[in-house]
């Protein structure tokens, strides 16, 4: 059942966690995401949620997307936030203040506050080994804000930050890689994941919740606003993000890397890049460059999914 | 009923209290001088005295994160912290109040760099003044005891549903052995019940907190904040009745000492009461005319209490432990030359910045200022401030 659930829509629960009429753009894959990891995680589950696009499309008093307790607080404290919902339950189930129940402890944030200004507080929570479940949106720049770079911004995009121009590439630092980050810190799970592969997503972000203990799960997440392409091609960049492999999916449980999906065919680098407004301006040269770094990387990740078979 | 009487550092009594009120989660991270309170803490916890989370945090920025998250599912949650602490965790104690968070402080003041200093002051404190906590200021180790049941009771009361800070001074009070009446958990019991608050975080009943607001609806929430602090003055006032019913300590929002026929009262706030006490005495002996007045509450200030303390006396002279640069005068001076201003038979009002990083303030020092705040205010002069003590 549990592998069935990967190919079947039928399998997906049907009620919606984060419900329709949200002010999110058109095309907004990371609402879809967000869509995708509450049907995975289901009712019985607290959510922690960072300033950025999802908490502001999401809440405006006195209205709310969410059919699970919500609670938004600062930019960079989910995983704080969270950890102190977590150990509160902890406490007073243990102590018979309410009685026990088996709930998901939910922290999210974009690429902003996760890679950026919320890192202490999440490497905080996960050293402390909270049982919670950190789901990072990267839609790989600041959108809330009007698409400023992050650490998470890819080399060569072109944000209004980190602008194309006569003497610049747009973004000339590489990408934060935050799915290791979080391996880094040893904990029992890490998933990356895409809203363009909902099943391999809610299939991640379930075994996730089922871990004890902390779980990171990375979700890249278009952003056709800030990615300036065309809003129906949200579906479609995700795919070429993964077919080309500048984004593997793969999980790593208890440290042992597995691969979750092989192309097919690896596309091209320029099959992703081309049509995408923010690198609209690379020459082939720099693409050629920019293809060597996805190959090395992403022969890295499968040298250490093979590793470990 | 049995009490125990104790000569115990005012820390550790203070820690002693959090557990006898049945926290839930502490999250703390170190800075003196509150150490010795969350030290001992996690001891009792480690000791199984204390059945509670102590969520050992990576900055205070996340020790108030966490305890939004506790007291936002509503476990019992307390927090301490003093000066770069509170600076760093700024931006979250204001929100823990946006979202009438109940949780309980021991804010150990200490003075804000820079240059870095460990001493005491108020220049912390007086930085959150407008956050919407409730402020109590406290003067020697029984207040900071009791005040930590009072302070859940009113923190967590359905009317209130505010997060409160203690204020104590730095070392003065954190470091200090004193004697200290610890009350049995029975008559903690009474006082202070486990509360299940309403609309806790819950997937038995979703609620969503912390939502965002457009200029049309900001302005209403933020006038039913300061309802929400304002209103709360006669909850404060009552459980502070019942805690002196239940054990002969009575608490007031101002208190007065010596000061009913006095024509000069020098005001204070937090421990610098004890000594203004007895100087007071020396004074009373020489044949001068001055009390004492003490703001306990700071937030909700007491405006009428105050001015039932000084009306009609000549002068007051009021001692701030924080100054406002390019500013009117320390802040407790500026506030209360407002909450006087126009009203008949107001003193007129000589302020001092006095004490700031734990520079001394002796007997002697109060009474200098004493006398000398009196020749200034016969003269007229109480405009601004004065640096008390300033050299060179
Ligand atoms: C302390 C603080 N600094 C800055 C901001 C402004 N701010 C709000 S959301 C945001 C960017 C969010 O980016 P990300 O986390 O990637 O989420 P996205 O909106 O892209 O989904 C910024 C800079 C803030 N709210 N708080
Ligand atoms: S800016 Fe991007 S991430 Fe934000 S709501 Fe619009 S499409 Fe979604
Ligand atoms: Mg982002």
């Amino acid at each position: 059942m549990d592998k069935f659930s990967v190919f079947s829509s039928r399998l997906v629960d049907k009620s919606e966690n984060f419900t329709s009429g949200h002010r999110a753009c058109q095309g907004c894959a990371e609402a879809l995401a967000v869509r995708h990891v509450m049907k995975a995680l289901g009712r019985d589950t607290i959510v922690a949620m960072a300033t950025g696009c999802m908490e502001i499309i999401s809440s405006p008093l006195p209205l709310t997307s969410w059919k699970v307790p919500w609670i938004h607080n600062a930019f960079e404290n989910p995983s704080a936030v969270i950890s102190g919902c977590e150990s509160g339950m902890k406490a007073m189930m243990r102590k018979g203040k309410i009685p026990q129940k088996k709930i998901n402890f939910v922290a999210m944030g974009g690429d902003g506050a996760t890679a950026d200004i919320g890192m202490g507080p999440l490497s905080g929570a996960l050293e402390r080994g909270h049982d919670m479940v950190y789901v990072c949106y990267d839609n790989e720049a600041y959108m809330n804000t009007g698409i400023q770079r992050s650490s998470s911004t890819p080399y060569g995009a072109s944000t209004t930050t980190s602008p194309a121009g006569k003497v610049s590439i747009g973004q000339h630092t590489q990408k934060k890689n935050m799915a290791q980050i979080a391996v880094a810190h040893n904990i029992p799970y890490v998933a990356t994941a895409c809203s363009s592969f909902p099943f391999d997503l809610m299939d991640k972000v379930r075994r996730a919740a089922e871990t004890p203990g902390p779980a990171y799960v990375h979700v890249l997440s278009v952003c056709p606003t800030g990615w300036r392409i065309p809003t129906q091609d949200a579906i479609k960049y995700g795919r070429l993000a993964v077919d080309s492999c500048v984004f593997p999916l793969y999980e790593v449980i208890n440290g042992k890397y597995r691969l979750s999906y092989k192309p097919y065919k690896k596309l091209p680098l320029n099959e992703y890049l081309k049509g995408q407004g923010r690198f609209r301006h690379l020459t082939d040269k720099e693409i050629q460059l920019i293809q060597q770094k996805v190959d090395r990387d992403y022969e890295r990740i499968l040298r250490l999914c093979e590793e470990e078979e | 009923m049995a009490t125990q009487r104790k000569g115990i550092e005012v820390s550790i009594a203070m820690a002693d209290a959090v557990a006898q009120a049945n926290v839930d989660v502490i999250a703390a991270y170190p800075i003196t001088p509150q150490t010795h309170i969350v030290e001992h803490l996690s001891e009792i916890v480690a000791n199984g005295e204390l059945d509670a989370e102590y969520v050992p945090v990576e900055s205070e920025h996340s020790a108030m994160s966490v305890c939004c998250g506790s007291s936002a599912v509503g476990a019992r949650t307390f927090t301490s912290t003093s000066s770069q602490g509170l600076a760093l965790m700024a931006e979250i104690f204001y929100i823990a109040a946006s979202m009438r968070l109940p949780m309980v402080m021991a804010l150990a003041n200490r003075s804000l760099s820079g240059p870095l200093s460990i001493w005491n002051d108020h220049t912390d404190t007086m930085m959150v003044r407008d956050a919407g906590w409730i402020h109590i200021f406290v003067e020697n180790g029984q207040e900071c005891y009791d005040n930590v049941f009072c302070g859940f009771r009113i923190s967590e009361d359905p009317d209130i549903m505010l997060p409160l800070a203690i204020n104590l001074d730095g070392f003065i009070l954190t470091h200090m052995i004193e004697p200290v009446i610890y009350e049995d958990n029975e008559t903690i019991r009474k006082y202070l019940p486990d509360v299940r608050m309403k609309n806790a975080l819950h997937p038995d009943n979703p609620v969503s907190m912390g939502c965002f607001a457009m200029p049309e609806i900001y302005t209403e929430a933020q006038m039913s904040r300061e309802h929400g602090v304002r209103n709360s003055y006669p909850t404060i006032v009552k459980a502070w009745q019942e805690w002196g019913d239940l054990t002969g300590r009575y608490y007031k929002p101002v208190e007065t000492y010596r000061a009913d026929d006095a024509d000069y009262c020098i005001v204070t706030m937090g421990s610098y009461g004890e000594t203004a006490m007895e100087v007071v005495d020396a004074l009373r002996e020489e044949g001068e005319k001055v009390g004492v007045v003490k703001i306990r509450l700071w937030r909700p200030f007491p405006f009428d209490d105050f001015r039932k303390a000084v009306l009609g006396k000549k002068s007051l002279i009021v001692i701030d432990r924080a100054i406002s640069f390019g500013g009117p005068g320390g802040p407790v001076a500026t506030e209360l030359r407002s909450a006087l201003y126009g009203k008949p038979g107001a003193p007129t009002i000589v302020n001092y910045v006095a004490g700031l990083a734990g520079r001394d303030v002796s007997r002697n020092d109060f009474k200098n200022i004493i006398l000398e705040g009196k020749a200034k205010a016969e003269k007229g002069e109480t405009d601004g401030f004065t640096l008390y003590g300033l050299r060179g």
